[in-house]
C-alpha cells in the first residue's frame, strides 16, 4: 500500500497549498455577500455557487479547510507536547509516580470524550468573536486529548528506562533532565509522531462534530464543522449536488490522513 | 474554568426590565458556584441524599430529567450495540474464514468511509434519507468491532494450533468455534467496555440532530444554556455506566480466561 501512502501525501501537500493560498485562489473574501445571487447555482464566478447568505461556498470552502488543516495539527501537537511530558516523566520516573500519573490518565480516560469537550465548552463563553472561538475550540481539543497518548509513551518511555543504553548512559554519569532529554526523548520520537499524526483527524472528526451542533468555530468564520453543518439544510438541498464539495472533501482529507499511518501505527 | 472570563455571567443581567437589586441577585447566584471547594462540597452533600440538584435552564431536578431521558438513551445505545457488535463480527468472521478478497475490499472500504464520517454528519444524513435514527449508532460502532474483530480474529487464525486443526480435515465452522474464537476471546470482550463509551458520545450528536429525547440532547441543550450543574451530572452519570461496562467486560474477559486455563 506504499501507493496509496504516497498519493494520500501528495493529495494532502496540493489541499494544504491550495488553501493557503486560499487569498488567491477564492474569488472573494469567506464572508463577502453577493446579496443579488443567495442560493446561486454554480457558475464561472462561483464555482460551488452561493449559500443561502450569497457568500462564495468555494471561497468559504477554502477558507475552511485552512481553519481546520492549520488548527488541528496545532491542537495535535498541543496535545502531543503534553502527553510526551506527562507519559514520558511518569514512564521514567516508574514507581509510585507512573502508578499516580496513570491513575489518574486512566480517571480522564474513563470521561466520555464529547461529553467532556461539551462540558468544558459551556464552562467557557459561547459568544465570542469567530478568533476566539477557534483559539476555545482547537485548544481545548489540544488540553483535553493528551491522555490515550501518555498511556502509550508512559509504556514506551518504561521499556526504554530499563534498556541497556540507558543503564551505560546512567553509568556514564548522565542522570535526571539530560538523561530525559538526550537519551529517552529522542527514542520516543517515532512513538510521538505517529501519536501525532493518529491525533490530527480525530480532531478534525471532533471539530466538525461541536460546529455541527453548533459549539465550534463561530459565524462568519468557516470551519468544517460549519461547512458541513450547510447539510442540515436538508430540505433546499435536493437537487444541489455540489452542496455536498465539503463533504466529500472532509472525507478524502480525513481518509488521506489515515492512509499516512502505517499498519503497525494504525490505533485500533 | 472558573477563573476563566465569561463564568458566571448571566445573559439575563442584560435584561432592561430587571432592576439593581435583581441583577445583583443573579450575580449573588452566579458567584456561590465560582468557589470551586463550595461548589463540590455543597455538590457532594446533596449527592449523598440523592439530590443532584436543578438544572437552570429547564427549571427541573436533574434526577427526574434523568429518570426521564435515559432509557430513551439505553435503547438507542443498546440497539446500536447489537447492530454493530452483529454487523461487525459477522464481516470479520466471513472476511477471515472465507479468505474472499472482494469481501475484505468490500468491508475495508465501507470502514474506510464511515471512520471518515463524524457521528454528526451521519445523524444529518440519516434526517436527509429519512432513515430511522436509533440505527446510527450501530454505524459508528460498526467500524471499531469491524476492525478489530478482523485483526484479531486473522491473527488467531494464523496460530500454529489452528492450522494444525486445519491440516487435520476440521471443517470451517468447528475451527472457527473450537480453535479461533476462544483464542479472540477475552480481547473481543475488552472492546464491548469500549464501544459503550464510544455509543454514548454518538448519542450526543444523534438525539441532538435527529430530535430524540434522550441525555444525549439533554447534554446538547444544557450546553448550549451553559447549565454546568446538569452537564456535570450527565458526565458523571454516563462515565458511571462506561465504568461499570469497562469493569463487566473486564470481569467476562478474566473469568474466560481463567476457564481457557
Amino acid at each position: 500500500m506504499k501507493w496509496a501512502r504516497t498519493a494520500a501525501i501528495v493529495f494532502l501537500v496540493m489541499v494544504c497549498a491550495a488553501c493557503l493560498l486560499a487569498n488567491v485562489l477564492a474569488p472573494a473574501s469567506y464572508a463577502h455577500q453577493f446579496r443579488e445571487e443567495p442560493n446561486a447555482s454554480p457558475s464561472r464566478q462561483h464555482l460551488l455557487g452561493t449559500d443561502d447568505l450569497g457568500r462564495d461556498r468555494f471561497a468559504r470552502v477554502l477558507y475552511g479547510t485552512r481553519v481546520s488543516l492549520l488548527l488541528a495539527p496545532a491542537a495535535a501537537l498541543l496535545s502531543g507536547l503534553l502527553a510526551a511530558f506527562i507519559g514520558g516523566v511518569a514512564g521514567f520516573a516508574g514507581g509510585r509516580v507512573e502508578r499516580f500519573v496513570m491513575a489518574g490518565t486512566d480517571l480522564f480516560l474513563s470521561l466520555p470524550w464529547l461529553f467532556l469537550l461539551i462540558t468544558v465548552r459551556a464552562l467557557l463563553p459561547l459568544n465570542v468573536s469567530p478568533m476566539v472561538s477557534v483559539l476555545i475550540t482547537f485548544g481545548m481539543l489540544g488540553c483535553l486529548g493528551w491522555a490515550g497518548a501518555a498511556r502509550i509513551i508512559c509504556a514506551d518511555a518504561r521499556a526504554l528506562s530499563q534498556s541497556d543504553f540507558i543503564l551505560l548512559a546512567r553509568a556514564s554519569g548522565s542522570s535526571g533532565f539530560r538523561l530525559l532529554w538526550r537519551h529517552l526523548l529522542p527514542n520516543l520520537k517515532p512513538v510521538l509522531y505517529a501519536q501525532f499524526w493518529i491525533s490530527v483527524p480525530v480532531f478534525i472528526l471532533t471539530e466538525a462534530n461541536l460546529g455541527i451542533l453548533g459549539l465550534g468555530v463561530a459565524e462568519p468564520l468557516p470551519s468544517w464543522g460549519s461547512l458541513l453543518r450547510e447539510l442540515e439544510g436538508f430540505s433546499t438541498i435536493t437537487g444541489q449536488s455540489w452542496q455536498f464539495v465539503p463533504l466529500i472533501l472532509f472525507i478524502l482529507v480525513v481518509s488521506s490522513f489515515h492512509l499516512v499511518l502505517t499498519k503497525e501505527e494504525l490505533p485500533v | 474554568m472558573r477563573l476563566a472570563p465569561g463564568f458566571g455571567v448571566d445573559e439575563e443581567q442584560l435584561d432592561g426590565r430587571l432592576n439593581a437589586r435583581s441583577i445583583q441577585a443573579l450575580r449573588d447566584n452566579r458567584t456561590r458556584d465560582a468557589n470551586v471547594l463550595a461548589f463540590y462540597s455543597g455538590y457532594l452533600k446533596r449527592l449523598l441524599h440523592g439530590d443532584l440538584g436543578e438544572s437552570k435552564t429547564l427549571q427541573r431536578p436533574v434526577s427526574r430529567l434523568v429518570a426521564e431521558r435515559l432509557p430513551e438513551t439505553l435503547k438507542s445505545v443498546g440497539l446500536g450495540l447489537a447492530l454493530g457488535w452483529t454487523a461487525g463480527f459477522l464481516l470479520a468472521v466471513a472476511i477471515v474464514m472465507s479468505r474472499a478478497w472482494y469481501l475484505d475490499l468490500f468491508g475495508s472500504l465501507l470502514v474506510g468511509v464511515l471512520l471518515c464520517l463524524p457521528a454528526a454528519v451521519l445523524a444529518l444524513l440519516f434526517v436527509l434519507a429519512q432513515a430511522p435514527a436509533r440505527l446510527l449508532l450501530g454505524l459508528v460502532v460498526f467500524p471499531k468491532i469491524f476492525r478489530y474483530s478482523r485483526n484479531l480474529l486473522s491473527r488467531s487464525s494464523a496460530l500454529p494450533h489452528v492450522l494444525t486443526a486445519r491440516a487435520k480435515g476440521l471443517g470451517n465452522m468447528r475451527v472457527l468455534v473450537w480453535h479461533i474464537l476462544p483464542t479472540a476471546a477475552p480481547q473481543l470482550l475488552a472492546l464491548l467496555g469500549v464501544t459503550v463509551s464510544v455509543a454514548f458520545t454518538a448519542a450526543i450528536p444523534m438525539e441532538a440532530l435527529c430530535d430524540l429525547p434522550g441525555i444525549g440532547q439533554l447534554a446538547w441543550k444544557a450546553a448550549l444554556g451553559r447549565d454546568v450543574a446538569l452537564l456535570v451530572n450527565l458526565t458523571m452519570i454516563v462515565t458511571l455506566v462506561t465504568l461499570v461496562a469497562n469493569s463487566a467486560s473486564d470481569v467476562m474477559g478474566k473469568t474466560f480466561r481463567v476457564r481457557e486455563a
